[in-house]
């Protein structure tokens, strides 16, 4: 049997589909209604409300919750201050990525940690060579409901609700009331757009889903299951666990592990040198920043709308566009030269609706991932491999200045 | 002392959504640009309006399909904000509460119709898959620019030779469909797929929409095809709603010519055209000024490009003559609510999504016949079919929240009325309209806060509209293609050298498509480099 989450007495009726999916064991609707479109285009037009409940939840208090995630997290928790989030990953000695999360610092010393898998263990077998009491992390998913309400109106619909909205800045956090139960209200989210995160003790999940409800009616907020989450993630470049990297820790092969840098999160070690921190990992990660021994890196490729077209329409077929969203691997060729010389794979594929092409997450070795670097891209057309040409573009591929805006009361 | 006139590479005269199009390649292209806009707003016929605070009216077009995605691409339009959001829903009402409703999904919608006729659910996608296969047959060729049937020019008996045969490569199903479109009318056509009346409404309203034809009229047939001849994200024959409306399509198109270094002035009518010796010079605005350029392009209908933008004793009268039986005659009208909630369809209470799309009210053949019974004796309907949405269900900025926006595409009403003028008649037009809304949603009335009625003398006063046709021209066969707006003229010149024409007049013709605008731009730009 399935688990399902707090919300599940109110997703439940709401699904029109009536098709489920496993998402880590939880009961979750991919999509409500009949149209996906129709769902991700209220996470870029007007506001989506989406159930992430399934995600681990962990909590870290006192010096010595600090002193663990500073241990194990790649990135320099030290800058996220009391009201602030941040995304970050943690890796293995050999600098692979075990996975990604985002942490919260909610009050003075006390974090929460969302991560895909579970990673209790972990971060316990590292408390333990500290010296460090179990309890210095604490499991805490089933305590909470997670909410993450997304698009451009989500302003509008929270700042009815709380005065915590206004302003919060990008990657803040605070700790407000929703019809009088306990919220923690961040702006994040997995979409790229405007939007907010709420914990939700989960004695409360229906009573807060309700006055959200409520209070987004007027600007068509619209259920949307992961589907669309997804589709949202690939032009916001976020990269999903499982499908654009896999964990370290059960990889067979180093070809499965992937370091930060070849995830493209370099960025996340710009300050390195002021990051006094003997974290997980660091000399692997510093070991390749100086000698450039990354096998390859992570980046947006733009495949080619024209060729894309042309390449179905010789066939006589119309090309595919319409809720294409894959996860398969895509083959990515040298062009020039050599027939079909293999250079990478893309591992996220989108035709985004949005922004009227296909688009994609690629991995490519590191003299083609300049931007504008030009591969072939191989697609199947009536089941005959043809490749057209794609572009290395920086991610991400959607960046509207309402991500990051000040929001406080004035027009949205 | 009078000032040197401004000079520019290119006029644009009119600031429709062609010209718009047009004077952003132009401007792409390194010509110094300007594109002139009468109005205060640039659209013309697809423009949003806040007439009420808080509520913006889409006063002419209200949906998108046809846009071409070769502009979409070359003019960047995603980076200016273009922004179009499927119709979830197409909702058609019947009386009594009978209704059909379709979604998004193809076997839902297969037993939706099924619940009316089993053999109409399986008639319905055998005709889609007909029809789409017809339409991407058709698609390259409104892409490019047609063929000159009157002219000797080796280039041109090669392109109609090319024409010919790819016509002839054709599968027979596909050239048989086609010519049925051109032979039979949009109800002879849906007898062969369809038999219950209320489907055959339905599929039917495409055939009429913007002409003078009843379903059953021969023409209705290409009418009902041009309609699908657009997609969204390659699903044939689906329409959306743009961000805002169909103005904030146009907006988006300003900005792409703004930022390829084109200029626009509104407030800013075009008099006449300047030339001489049968080349282009310039032109005057209304306010006397003159402004040159030696590319002049009139994104007007042909009524304007050649009748009152230049002087018609000037062009030959072969041309002149054809203008003068080319067919406007305006039939359709707007009236658009601002409404204070939902309005309700009994049996489907507190539905909202069934307004996420296109509601079409006009239930059976014949009730559209008697509609059009009504236009051929020179009034407008008195149970008029309207082709309506409420695009605030799905974009919350069209109306304050809470608070809707319905925009009603009226049929037919009639350019020309026996009796009466539409000065008189307008406000008649918005009470049938209303009462006919009443009838299929009681209750509806008390929702109105304010409504807007556009009548075809409104179009024509407004955005110079030729007789309030929507098309600029009706889309019958003797006007399309090789006919549009003339044969021989077809390519977007004109008899003034530099003087060319980029309407809805021209091929591929009406609706919001952009594509007589990128075609006249390809063929300036490819005249400048002989
Ligand atoms: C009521 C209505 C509903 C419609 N609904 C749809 C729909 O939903 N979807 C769809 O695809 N199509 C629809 N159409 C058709 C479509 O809107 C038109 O075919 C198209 O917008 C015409 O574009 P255009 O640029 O060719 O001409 P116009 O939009 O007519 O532009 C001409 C412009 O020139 C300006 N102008 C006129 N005279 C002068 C002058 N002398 N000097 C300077 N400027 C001048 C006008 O003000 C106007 O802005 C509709 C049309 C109407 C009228």
């Amino acid at each position: 049997m399935p688990k399902t989450t707090p919300f599940h007495s109110r997703v439940e009726p709401l699904n029109q589909t009536g098709i489920w999916k496993h998402w880590y064991g939880y009961l979750v609707a991919p999509q409500y209604q009949y149209s996906l479109n129709a769902e991700y285009y209220a996470i870029r037009n007007s506001v989506s409300l989406l159930d992430t409940s399934p995600l681990f939840k962990y909590r870290f208090a006192g010096d010595r919750g600090r002193a663990l995630l500073e241990r194990v997290l790649a990135r320099d928790v030290g800058a996220c201050r009391v009201g602030r989030a941040q995304y970050t990953c943690w890796c293995d000695e050999r600098g692979f990525v075990i996975q990604d999360g985002v942490v919260m610092q909610v009050a003075e010393g006390e974090y929460r940690l969302t991560s895909a898998e579970p990673t209790l263990r972990h971060f316990r077998s590292v408390t333990r060579q500290m010296g460090f009491p179990d309890d210095t992390v604490e499991e805490i998913s089933d305590d909470f409901g997670i909410l993450a309400l997304q698009g451009p109106h989500a302003y509008d619909v929270i700042s009815r609700l709380t005065e915590a909205a206004s302003p919060l800045k990008y990657f803040g956090v605070a700790q407000s009331t929703v019809a009088s139960c306990e919220v923690t209200v961040s702006r994040t989210g997995y979409t790229g757009d405007l939007g907010y995160e709420l914990w939700i003790r989960s004695e409360d999940a229906e009573t807060v889903w309700d006055a959200l409800a409520a209070a987004g009616k007027d600007y068509n907020l619209t259920p949307i299951g992961t589907s669309a989450m997804k589709m949202a993630r690939v032009e916001a470049g976020l990269l999903l666990l499982g499908v654009d990297f896999n964990t370290s820790r059960y990889a067979w092969v180093d070809a499965q592990r992937e370091t930060p840098i070849e995830l493209g999160w370099s960025w996340m070690f710009r300050k390195l040198d002021e990051d006094p921190r003997d974290f997980i990992g660091r000399r692997a990660i510093e070991a390749e920043i100086a000698n450039r021994t990354s096998r390859w890196n992570t980046v947006g490729l733009a495949v080619d709308w024209h060729a894309y077209e042309c390449a179905f329409t010789e066939s006589g077929i119309i090309p595919p566009m319409h809720e294409l969203y894959t996860e398969s691997t895509m083959s990515l060729y040298r062009r020039g030269g050599k027939q079909w010389d293999y250079a990478g794979y893309a591992s996220s594929f989108l035709a985004s609706t949005l922004l009227r092409r296909p688009i994609g997450i690629a991995k490519l070795p590191l003299d083609l991932t300049e931007e504008g670097s030009e591969v072939d891209a191989e697609i199947t057309v009536i089941r005959q491999p043809k490749y057209i040409l794609a572009r290395v573009e920086r991610l991400p591929f959607f960046n509207p200045p309402r991500k990051t805006a000040l929001m406080n009361g004035g027009a949205s | 002392m009078t000032a040197k006139p401004e000079r520019f590479d290119a006029i644009v005269v009119g600031g429709g959504h062609n010209g718009l199009v047009n004077g952003a390649y132009l401007s792409r292209a390194g010509l110094k640009t300007l594109v002139l806009e009468r109005r205060h707003v640039v659209g013309g016929a697809a423009v949003t309006e806040e007439l009420v605070p808080g509520f913006r009216f889409t006063t002419f077009s209200y949906a998108l399909s046809l846009v071409r995605p070769d502009i979409v691409q070359d003019l960047d339009l995603v980076k200016h904000g273009m922004l179009v959001h499927p119709l979830v829903n197409t909702f058609h009402p019947g009386l009594d509460g009978e209704h059909i409703l379709l979604g998004a999904d193809a076997h839902a919608n297969y037993h939706e119709i099924a619940r009316h006729s089993v053999e109409d659910a399986e008639g319905a996608k055998d005709l889609s898959h007909r029809v789409a296969r017809v339409c991407r047959a058709l698609k390259p060729w409104m892409d490019r620019i047609p063929p000159n049937v009157l002219s000797s020019d080796p280039a041109e008996i090669a392109e109609l030779a090319e024409l010919r045969d790819y016509m002839t490569g054709l599968d027979s199903e596909v050239r048989e469909m086609m010519e049925r479109f051109v032979t039979a009318s949009a109800g002879e056509i849906l007898d062969e797929y369809l038999d219950h009346e209320l489907v055959k409404g339905l599929f039917v309203s495409s055939g009429i929409i913007g002409s003078k034809v009843s379903p059953r009229d021969r023409e209705s047939g290409l009418v009902w095809l041009f309609h699908k001849m657009g997609d969204f994200d390659g699903q044939p024959g689906a329409w959306g709603f743009h961000k805002n409306g169909n103005g904030g399509f146009t907006q988006v198109l300003a900005r792409a010519v703004e930022a390829f270094g084109g200029t626009i002035r509104t407030n800013a009518g075009v008099e006449r055209v300047l030339y001489d010796d049968g080349h282009a010079r310039g032109v005057e605005l209304e306010d006397g000024t003159r402004l040159e350029a030696e590319v002049v392009v009139s994104a007007l209908d042909p009524r304007q490009t050649f009748m009152r933008l230049v002087d018609p004793s000037d062009l030959p009268a072969d041309l002149v003559s054809h203008l003068e039986a080319y067919k406007f005659q305006g039939s359709a009208a707007k009236v658009n609510f601002a409404l204070s909630g939902l309005p309700r369809f009994p049996g489907l209470d507190g539905r909202e999504d069934i307004y996420q799309g296109f509601t079409n009210i006009g239930p059976t053949i014949p009730y559209l016949e008697e509609a059009f019974a009504d236009c051929r004796a020179g009034r407008f309907s008195r149970r008029p079919f309207l082709d309506s949405c409420i695009q605030s269900t799905i974009d919350p900025d069209m109306s304050p929240p809470g608070k809707h926006i319905m925009s009603c595409f009226v049929m037919y009403a009639p350019y020309h009325l026996a009796q009466g003028d539409w000065d008189t008649e307008r406000s008649n037009l918005g009470d049938t309209v209303q009462e006919t809304l009443e009838e299929f949603f009681p209750g509806f009335g008390d929702l109105v806060l304010h409504r807007e009625i556009v009548t075809p003398l409104d179009i024509e006063r407004l955005i110079g509209l030729t007789e309030g046709n929507i098309f600029a021209g009706e889309l019958f066969e003797s006007q399309l293609f090789f006919n549009r707006p003339a044969p021989g003229w077809n390519q977007y010149r004109t008899p003034i050298e530099g003087y060319y024409q980029c309407g809805s007049g021209t091929h591929p013709g009406g609706c919001v498509s952009g594509g007589p605008g990128r075609l006249a731009a390809l063929r300036i730009l490819d005249d400048r480099r002989r």
